[in-house]
């Protein structure tokens, strides 16, 4: 092991090149660039992505404007009931068995089905992510705890466990969006959880203890950070899961009936489904390119937040 | 140097665990701006040690000892709480693998303000102002900007630098280095070591230094405990263990070494080696090195011999070697 320093070794104190400015490291080392703006750069050259985020982002644009663009309430009967679309040009998109205006019907619902989405979506993730942290980073008693409460929805079918659910209470927006959260909060819990359990063996979580940090600043700022890749990615595909979700339930008719959304448009055009197919065509086609979006959105992020993925920045 | 107050004091540490117990016994000191070597082969219990040093040992490990002092303050009745004000502060860890003990989603500015803020209260721009400080003080060239840099973008060498620095941040009293050289290359040991001397001697730290590099401890250990299979074996100034070791693990591992103060390498001999391994204490009633002691008599395996000492500041638990006469030892020492 230590070939050739009997002569090359100095006597302490007589070296006299240690602890100079490497010269050869400053040279070579480029500008900082931190990882966060390599992951956006990845994700902006990613032309699936780059479209994918501009069509939610229209989306969400048009759904967010819908109180400018069409002031009046989309419940209400306006025209003459089963308008082509193209046929009276006051009503793009025509209107339903009620004679009310599909085009209103897609904007205002386009705003329940995003609101649902991303707010179910916040809700099951943050619960999931102190789930899976508490259990992934303590183990023991209370990691078996929470285990066992992830798996017990785990093993209930989650649509079924969502009508249940739902149909308990209210029909709302509310109840709907606390509903698919709690069906889908243990998915991202065990991820979370599997991305604790490996990460607090790591040395930097030692190093972290060693510093003297307690669980909380640990959990918070040394783990999570490196367990938000995955997340994130989890998160894009989870939204789309719940706007199907809310999609499914008001198909079903377990919805709010006071709000419109493609779910509900699609459930009342489904008895006209032979002779009037557009009704439920114009919100599936919506429900269908929001959740396309959404999931090219989650693998672009999947590419863009893996170091090790094969994009190169 | 025998006079002053130790700055850290363990006196008969003992680690178990269900089935083993990996430290037995382990008493020593280390005196304030001293730096003490800590040597053995994997799985002499060094780093376990340390990490009962950082009230940092697994949950499954159970810990006793008559006295394990830091600066006066006992470190045994530690509270969870109190720990987490002690570490960093009073006696804070350089790790041996520099290229995973950073965080790597954290700009090595913040890691090192971190811990600052949590132990100083320092503000945001003070704690920055002391990172690059620190930064400099560990000779990374160019700090305002290498502050605010990702670890994946620093060479092992300068990553184990900002781990120094961030374990020096708080001016702890005594810093444990855990084979803080064995994962970097050659040229870049003899720096690192280098500055930890002189943040030693700049900062008046006490320095643990771990290793089984017994190149390290000649160069640069004031005094060196041998332990084996978690047991102290001898106890010496540097200079005198490698003149005049007397347990004969020591002098094995020592004759072991291609021998740096005279030109000898592998290449004009054949280096001799201990035979058997450590594996063989376990279930050792006497002398854990008794299996493999060439020098081993009936009561090496009767009962674990106890440290005696030679003179001031060097004991070897071994009665075999101090029964030998003062000439053998002559012999020994010559020959070596």
């Amino acid at each position: 092991m230590m070939r050739g320093d009997a002569t090359t070794l100095p006597v302490r104190g007589r070296w006299s090149v240690v602890g100079r400015p490497n010269a050869l490291g400053a040279a070579v080392a480029p500008e900082p660039v931190s990882t966060s703006y390599r992951a956006l750069r990845v994700f902006l050259r990613n032309p699936t992505g780059m479209s994918a985020f501009l069509l939610l982002l229209l989306v969400a644009v048009v759904s967010l404007a819908a109180p400018w663009i069409y002031q009046d309430d989309p419940l209400s009967m306006v025209a003459r009931p089963f308008l082509w679309p193209g046929q009276d040009w006051d009503y793009p998109l025509g209107t339903d068995s009620l004679g009310r205006d599909v085009a209103a019907g897609l904007i205002w619902g386009g705003r329940i089905s995003l609101l649902v989405g991303f707010t179910a979506m916040g809700l099951g993730v943050a619960v999931g992510i102190i789930v899976g942290a508490l259990g992934g980073y303590f183990g023991g008693g209370i990691d078996n705890t929470l285990q066992r409460l992830t798996d017990i929805i785990q093993t209930m079918p989650s649509f079924v466990l969502l009508v249940v659910l739902v149909a308990i209470f209210e029909p709302s927006v509310q109840t709907v969006t606390a509903g698919i959260a709690v069906v889908t909060w243990p998915t991202v819990a065990r991820l979370v959880r599997a991305e604790f359990r490996s990460l607090r063996e790591k040395d930097f979580v030692m190093a972290a203890k060693a510093l003297g940090f307690g669980h909380a600043r640990i959990i918070l700022l040394e783990i999570l950070p490196n367990a938000l890749p995955p997340i994130i990615v989890t998160a894009s595909v989870l939204v789309a899961s719940a706007i199907l979700m809310e999609s499914a339930l008001s198909f079903l008719g377990l919805s709010d009936p006071n709000v419109v959304s493609w779910g509900s448009m699609i459930g009342s055009g489904r008895d006209a489904l032979r002779t009037a197919w557009y009704l439920t065509a114009i919100p599936g086609v919506a429900i269908v390119l929001t959740v396309l979006a959404l999931n090219l959105i989650g693998d672009a992020l999947n590419d863009a937040l893996n170091p090790r993925s094969t994009t190169t920045p | 140097m025998t006079s002053m107050t130790p700055l850290l004091e363990v006196q008969s540490l003992t680690i178990r665990f269900a089935h083993s117990e990996p430290v037995r016994d382990l008493s020593f000191r280390v005196y304030p701006r001293e730096t003490v070597a800590l040597v053995g082969e994997s799985g002499s219990g060094k780093s376990l040690t340390a990490l009962a040093l950082m009230g940092l040992l697994p949950s499954s490990a159970r810990s006793g000892a008559a006295s394990l002092t830091l600066a006066g303050a006992d470190l045994r009745a530690l509270t969870p709480r109190a720990w987490r004000r002690v570490r960093g502060r009073e006696v804070a860890m350089v790790f041996q693998e520099p290229m995973t003990s950073l965080n790597p989603v954290l700009t090595i500015g913040r890691q090192i303000t971190e811990s600052l803020r949590h132990h100083e209260g320092l503000s945001a721009s003070a704690a920055r102002a002391r990172a690059i400080e620190l930064l400099d003080l560990v000779r990374i060239a160019n700090p305002q900007r290498r502050v605010d840099d990702y670890p994946h973008r620093l060479s092992g060498g300068m990553r184990q630098r900002v781990m120094i620095a961030i374990a020096v941040a708080c001016r702890p009293k005594l810093l444990i280095a855990d084979e803080p050289t064995t994962a970097l290359d050659v040229t870049i040991q003899a720096q690192v070591l280098e500055l930890l001397d002189k943040l030693r001697r700049d900062l008046s730290m006490g320095l643990l230094l771990i290793t089984h590099d017994l190149g390290v401890v000649g160069q640069w250990a004031d005094r060196v405990v041998v332990m084996y299979a978690g047991a102290k074996v001898e106890e010496a100034a540097a200079e005198t263990l490698f003149t005049g070791a007397l347990h004969p693990y020591t002098r094995g591992l020592i004759a072991a070494s291609p021998r740096f103060h005279r030109a000898h390498t592998y290449q004009d001999g054949k280096l001799s080696e201990i035979p058997g391994s450590i594996a063989s204490a376990v279930g050792e009633a006497g002398c854990a090195f008794a299996p493999r002691c060439t020098h081993v008599r009936t009561e090496c395996r009767l009962a674990p011999p106890q440290p005696i000492a030679v003179e001031a500041g060097w004991s070897v638990a071994c009665p075999v070697a101090l029964d030998r006469t003062e000439e053998t030892r002559r012999v020994a020492v010559a020959s070596f």
